[in-house]
């Protein structure tokens, strides 16, 4: 399968990609490993390609004050096999090991997969859960989102068509908080059919966020508040994840029912508060 | 309406003018004529077409030619040093690693990649490393046994 015909242009810096971008109908490419597959099939027809991979200042992974910051061109490899990450924020280079396969790994961006927002995709449960920030550039200045405010639904975000992502900062959690990202594989895709994201402070507080059940991923603020700060008993567990997902609009397709994703979001909100335990 | 990009394949430079809707695959396949590289899904999922760009495992059907200028690549004919196999070569010939032989090269690919990280994998290590490599025939379980064969060769090698 070929793509459409467009044009290519290498980004040298953040400014030059911007002005690229207001140029009329252009995409940003990053990894490619979400775009590439797009063009191929002809879903996406940009007529022009500015790709970001090569921008310096936009790769890597720093502790900046009380903050782990990502670049948003670093790929999921870097961060699984990151020691910074795994010091600092462990639950994303699990995460981020957890996607795909080790060539989508080698590729594939965390920025892209922010942007792509794809529901069953793992970055936006990991991001929603750490409470991170997106920082975005555009014609307009900079803006910093919260991860929640970014996702704004199916594949979509709050990203305007001149903007790109730069970079995530992630709160350092407390000492003593534990993590867990525990997936169930759509064994074709890889993708999440079920990922479950959760955080727990040594306060007691405990963040739940799940990819791959809903049109977008979401923290379910049910589970959050019927767990935080009790105790992480069999008993307390099975009563926090009774109403998991409610309200939210539940994806069903060929590969998991409604009620079939629903199931598996409950067992692996029992097995995420398990492991916190 | 084309870009140059410049390449190293296999130790040897190229220049050409690629459009830049061009597959990395199609570029090293029709221009190169490096046809050891395979086209299996064409849809990113069976890792026949897997390469090494600057020294790590890609799949060569969802990059562009114009995201591989200035890059080194490695293909499988850039494996074997003249005549003698690369263990990983061997290892696939001794423990029936192939039988239709499709999915061969990008197996052998992963396999390097994970070998350059981890010399001395446990089995459950390399399967998990090549979740991204399909293979229609063998069951896998002689593939995992030729990549034992080729750790234990190059431990010995070294
Ligand atoms: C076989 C396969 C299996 C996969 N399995 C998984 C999986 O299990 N879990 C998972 O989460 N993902 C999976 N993915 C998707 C993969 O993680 C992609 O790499 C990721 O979704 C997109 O990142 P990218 O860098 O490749 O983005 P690209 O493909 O380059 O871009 C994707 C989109 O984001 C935009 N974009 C990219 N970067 C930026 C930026 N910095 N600012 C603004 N816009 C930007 C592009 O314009 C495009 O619209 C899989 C992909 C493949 C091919
Ligand atoms: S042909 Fe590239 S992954 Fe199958
Ligand atoms: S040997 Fe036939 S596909 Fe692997």
């Amino acid at each position: 399968m070929i793509p459409a015909s467009f044009e290519y242009k290498r980004a040298r810096s953040v400014k030059a990609a911007i002005e690229l971008l207001a140029d009329g109908n252009a995409k940003v490419l990053s990894g490619g490993h979400s775009l590439v597959p797009a063009l191929k099939l002809r879903l996406n027809q940009p007529e022009m390609l500015v790709d970001i991979a090569r921008i310096a200042s936009l790769k890597g992974i720093k502790v900046s004050g009380k903050e782990l910051v990502i670049g948003s061109t670093t790929t999921h490899q870097e961060i699984a096999s990151s020691d910074i990450v795994k010091e600092h924020l462990s639950i994303l280079a699990e995460g981020a090991g957890a996607i795909g396969d080790v060539q989508v790994r080698n590729k594939g961006t965390l920025g892209g997969s922010l942007a792509h927002a794809d529901p069953s995709a793992d970055w936006p449960a990991l991001v929603l859960v750490s409470n991170a920030k997106v920082v975005l550039e555009g014609s307009g200045g900079e803006r910093t989102l919260n991860a929640a405010d970014f996702f704004t639904g199916f594949f979509s975000t709050a990203l305007a068509s001149d903007e790109i992502i730069t970079e995530i900062r992630f709160p350092i959690p407390a000492k003593g908080t534990k993590s867990t990202y525990q997936k169930f594989v759509q064994p074709a895709s890889r993708f999440a059919l079920v990922g479950c994201a959760a955080m727990r402070e040594p306060s007691g507080e405990t963040r739940v966020a799940f990819s791959g059940v809903a049109d977008a991923a979401f923290r379910d603020t049910g589970i959050e508040n019927a767990i935080s700060g009790k105790t992480l008993t069999a008993e307390n567990i099975n009563h926090a994840v009774s109403d998991t997902a409610k309200g939210q609009d539940i994806m069903s397709d060929h590969y998991a029912s409604e009620e079939y994703r629903v199931h598996l979001a409950k067992v692996f909100a029992k097995r995420a508060l398990m492991a916190l335990a | 309406m084309g870009v140059k990009i410049n390449v190293t394949v296999n130790g040897k430079a190229y220049s050409h003018d690629v459009e830049p809707r061009t597959l990395l695959v199609h570029y090293l396949r029709d221009t190169l004529l490096l046809t050891g590289t395979h086209v299996g899904c064409d849809t990113s999922s069976c890792g026949a077409c897997t390469i090494h760009v600057d020294g790590i495992a890609a799949k060569s059907c969802t990059m562009l030619a114009v995201q591989a200028d200035d890059c080194e690549i490695t293909t499988i004919e850039g494996m074997a040093k003249g005549s003698d196999m690369h263990p990983l070569q061997e290892g696939f010939k001794e423990c029936h690693g192939l039988q239709c032989g499709f999915c061969t090269p990008g197996m052998i690919m992963s396999s390097a990649d994970l070998l350059s990280k981890n010399p001395n994998p446990t089995e459950d290590e390399i399967r998990h490393a090549l979740e991204g490599n399909f293979c229609r025939c063998t069951g896998y379980h002689n593939i995992v046994r030729a990549v034992q064969y080729a750790a234990e060769k190059m431990a010995v090698e070294v």
